[in-house]
């Protein structure tokens, strides 16, 4: 683009904000897209709103275990008699607040250390990137399984052990788009200007991965957010009373030989979120990559 | 030297060396811990000579690397040592003697969903890449990506509440023992493989779809329809080649996947396999059980990722045919 301001081009349209922008994108938007953006909107008020939209308090026992659905519990009541439809809307803040505190740690240390080894390059770079390598050869439900046997079940300790070893992972996508950009010219002039680090990497550098890099952060929520969901289910994640999709999931799986489908409204809730979020980061995907075909 | 066969030893080279690097951080997973494992397992409470006799019970008061060799050169015979949850009784119970049926059932389930569901996936895939964008193309699409979105249980319970609940074809719960029969066996296991082959269906599908469409769009295969050869010449004879190493990928990694899989679907159908006891092993912090069990996952998961690159090296037409 050019730079020219006097140029009366300029001037006859002004710059689109950003405002503008996101809606001209909103517009081209897909069904699918729309759908997955709706959704998630809904997930955040539930999750956001909790307490205000919940007819019962999180851990409030209303009734005897294993009722069927009746006007007081909307949905019946779990195995020790707590109304399974306010579970479920709490279900929404813990779940999805624990997973999206684990993304966001690891893109933190994962992207901050790619982006770093991409430039210095080194004995930082192999170091880091060796130890990434064995750490990808151990599939991450297994390493979180075996870590938790050793450091004990807690929420803070399933957020740090989730967060690192995603961290491998996205260290090595965070590396391989910066290395990209470090070897480009205006990386280069900033260099030959005198920019410091911080200028290059965060006003050079950042802009310039940032499309990948969110793609990847929605991909990597539903990982770790199925991960986490699986962790629970199994008894080693998010420990009782905390309501949580996935343990919920383990606490009524007896009904389910009873032909009531109470454990599947937790575990539907997981997996119409990871829709939604796979749709939209989809688009996403063929709008910052002008890819057609491929996946 | 051939330059497939050097390739092969390098990659190999390579495969051992990451089954070591892997062996010393779960080996080491113990050590990672402030306080020590022992003070953390006995508790606060602990004095100190309670400390030590159970280091020494369990050979924690020895060097680390003394016990690595140790652990590593038994585990390469196939002998985990003794499980902790036994220790303060009499009787021990070695960790080998309890894994060795349920590997043997793990690999089973496995199998079967790996026999259904390669095939299966390979041919809709193919089939999806050649008539791309049809209505079949954007049916399958929407439901794999719809499939592969959801956790492993979600999935399980339905296939369990309609299958099992609903019309009962088949058992809910797949318990096995040394007894059952190999008939008895697979249909009791129906569940739990239907649930790993849907799961990993769409992951190869769509994998398998990328990959023969990244193929159909290079330059030598658009030189082969202009040059007139027939459509089934143009797939057998210019893409096929060049197809068997994204499918060996596609079909390691899915397989790879299937060990990961197998561990939620095991606890849910309650099948007696490595994933259940290495979940139980993980509740208990039964340490050398986990460790086992972690070893064989990760061995498993580095040895088939070894083995599809050795399919896309020796089946590469460019280091076939050296210039």
């Amino acid at each position: 683009m050019s730079t020219d301001t006097s140029s009366p081009l300029r001037n006859i349209k002004a710059r689109r904000t950003t405002i503008q922008n996101i809606a001209r994108n909103l517009k081209t938007a897909p069904i699918s897209a729309w759908f997955g953006m709706i959704v998630i909107l809904i997930y955040a008020i539930f999750a956001i709103f909790a307490p205000w939209l919940a007819p019962h308090s999180e851990n409030e026992i209303i009734g005897k275990a294993y009722e069927h659905g009746s006007s007081i519990a909307l949905l019946g009541t779990d195995q020790i008699g707590r109304d399974l439809y306010s579970r479920l809307i709490y279900g929404a803040r813990n779940t999805i607040g624990i997973a999206v505190l684990t993304t966001l740690v690891s893109f933190l240390v994962g992207g901050s250390l790619g982006v770093l080894a991409a430039l210095k390059r080194g004995w930082l770079d192999q170091g880091v990137s060796r130890v990434v390598d064995a750490f990808l050869a151990i599939p991450v439900l297994i390493f979180a399984l075996m870590m938790l046997a050793v450091v004990g079940k807690s929420i803070v300790n399933l957020i740090i052990i989730l967060a690192l070893l995603d961290a491998t992972r996205v260290f090595r996508l965070s590396r391989a788009v910066a290395l990209n950009a470090v070897v480009m010219d205006y990386v280069e002039s900033a260099k030959l200007r005198g920019e410091g680090m911080g200028w290059i990497v965060f006003k050079e550098i950042v802009p310039n991965i940032l499309p990948p890099l969110i793609t990847e952060f929605g991909l990597r929520f539903c990982f770790v957010f199925l991960t986490i969901a699986a962790l629970s289910f199994l008894g080693v994640g998010v420990q009782p009373p905390t309501a949580d999709w996935g343990s919920m999931v383990a606490e009524n799986k007896t009904l389910i030989t009873f032909g009531n489908p109470a454990p599947l409204y937790p575990a539907a809730a997981i997996a119409l979120l990871t829709v939604a979020v796979n749709f939209v980061v989809d688009w996403f995907l063929h709008k910052t990559s002008g890819l057609r075909d491929g996946k | 030297m051939h330059p497939v066969l050097k390739t092969v030893l390098q990659r190999l080279g390579l495969g051992v060396l990451t089954l070591f690097a892997v062996s010393i951080i779960i080996f080491s997973s113990l050590q990672m811990l402030p306080g020590g494992y022992a003070q953390n397992i006995l508790g606060h409470g602990a004095t100190p000579e309670t400390v030590k006799n159970f280091n020494h019970e369990l050979g924690l008061d020895r060097p680390a690397v003394v016990r690595y060799v140790e652990w590593i050169g038994n585990a390469v015979r196939g002998d985990f040592g003794n499980s902790y949850s036994g220790t303060t009784g009499t009787i021990k119970r070695s960790v080998s003697g309890i894994i060795a049926p349920r590997l043997y059932n793990t690999f089973f389930l496995a199998a079967m969903a790996a026999i259904v569901a390669v095939p299966l996936s390979l041919l809709l895939g193919v089939l999806a890449a050649l008539y791309r964008n049809s209505w079949y193309d954007r049916i399958v699409n929407s439901v794999t990506l719809t499939t592969i979105a959801m956790p492993e249980f979600f999935i399980a319970y339905i296939l369990m509440f309609f299958f099992a609940v609903k019309y009962r074809w088949f058992y809910s719960l797949s318990t096995v023992s040394e007894t059952t029969t190999f008939w008895e066996h697979v249909s009791r296991a129906t569940l739990p493989a239907l649930t790993m082959t849907l799961v990993i269906i769409a992951h190869m599908m769509r994998m398998t779809r990328a990959s023969i469409i990244n193929l159909l769009a290079s330059p030598y295969i658009e030189m082969a329809q202009l040059k007139g050869v027939s459509k089934s010449q143009v797939i057998l004879r210019h893409a096929l080649p060049n197809a068997w190493a994204p499918i060996a990928t596609v079909i390691a990694f899915n397989l790879a996947y299937l060990v990961v899989g197998v561990v939620v679907v095991e606890v849910v159908y309650v099948y007696p396999g490595i994933g259940q006891m290495m979940v139980d092993a993980v509740s208990s912090r039964d340490m050398p059980v986990v460790q086992a069990c972690a070893l064989i996952f990760a061995a498993t998961y580095i040895l088939l990722n070894l083995l599809a690159d050795i399919v896309s090296i020796t089946t590469n037409p460019r280091l076939l045919h050296p210039k």
